[in-house]
């Protein structure tokens, strides 16, 4: 399983939400591999990927993709993102 | 990994701004004197938040204002501003804005012990609000775990 961890350059932002929801993953003992990436690299990266993760202010710069999209809030909010992985993925 | 040394340059405490542009650039002076980055890098990092939204607003309170790794960036560093009165970036969850952390890298790849290290620091929900209500910038070094002055080698 592929999630991926989508920020506006793929630095910094994108790797706190990739962090933390690799911590949310341990505790829903779920295995999968995260990924993070900016705007001009979701097409390709996310193309097999079953999750994007990323703020509400980037979902309009997806653009067209088979991944759930999660919205998350709160990047240092783990039980928020245990929360929102365990829908999008239960 | 610890996070590295927060010198005092790059330590503002209660900055009066009119808006989260000079929210941004008092985040990217604090990286300028701290000798991190050049002052295109603070362009950079307003021009992000210009494209892309206020995404860098990633918790209640927080904006870590950043930019891709370039040659404006002399070393890897970060810098914390508080602000004296919070700032809206347009963010639909997590405005108003009173902390702000600049963060330049060299890398995509480097900085990813130092980014794990801020989450370790900041999952702790209480560190926002005490980082806005610090008066001093060992205060503020205490909160992030990095060594206060006192503690620095002579």
């Amino acid at each position: 399983m592929k999630i991926v961890a989508l920020c506006g350059v793929g630095v910094g932002t994108s790797a706190i939400l990739k962090i933390n929801a690799e911590r949310a993953l341990k505790r829903l003992d779920i295995e999968a591999f995260v990924t993070a990436t900016d705007i001009a690299g979701v097409s390709t990266v996310g193309a097999d990927a079953q999750v994007i993760l990323t703020s509400s202010e980037l979902v309009d710069a997806i653009g067209k993709t088979n991944a759930d999209i999660v919205v998350i809030d709160n990047y240092f909010d783990v039980d928020e993102l245990t929360a929102k992985l365990e829908t999008a993925l239960g | 990994m610890p996070l590295p040394p927060l010198p005092l340059e790059a330590i503002a405490i209660g900055v009066h701004v009119d808006d989260w542009r000079g929210a941004v650039a008092a985040a990217g002076d604090a990286l300028e004197r701290s000798g991190a980055t050049a002052p295109e890098y603070t362009k950079r990092m307003i021009a992000v938040i210009e494209e892309f939204g206020a995404y860098v607003v990633i918790a209640p309170g927080l904006a870590l204002a950043h930019a891709r790794p370039g040659p404006d960036v002399h070393t890897e560093g970060l810098s914390i501003v508080t602000l004296a009165d919070p700032v809206a970036f347009g963010h639909p969850h997590n405005d108003p804005v009173s902390v702000v952390l600049g963060l330049a890298v060299t890398s995509s790849d480097e900085h990813v012990l130092l980014v794990a290290e801020l989450a370790n620091v900041f999952n702790d929900a209480h560190v926002i609000p005490s980082l806005a209500a610090a008066t001093d910038a060992d205060a503020i070094r205490a909160l992030l775990g990095v060594p206060t002055a006192t503690e620095e080698p002579s």
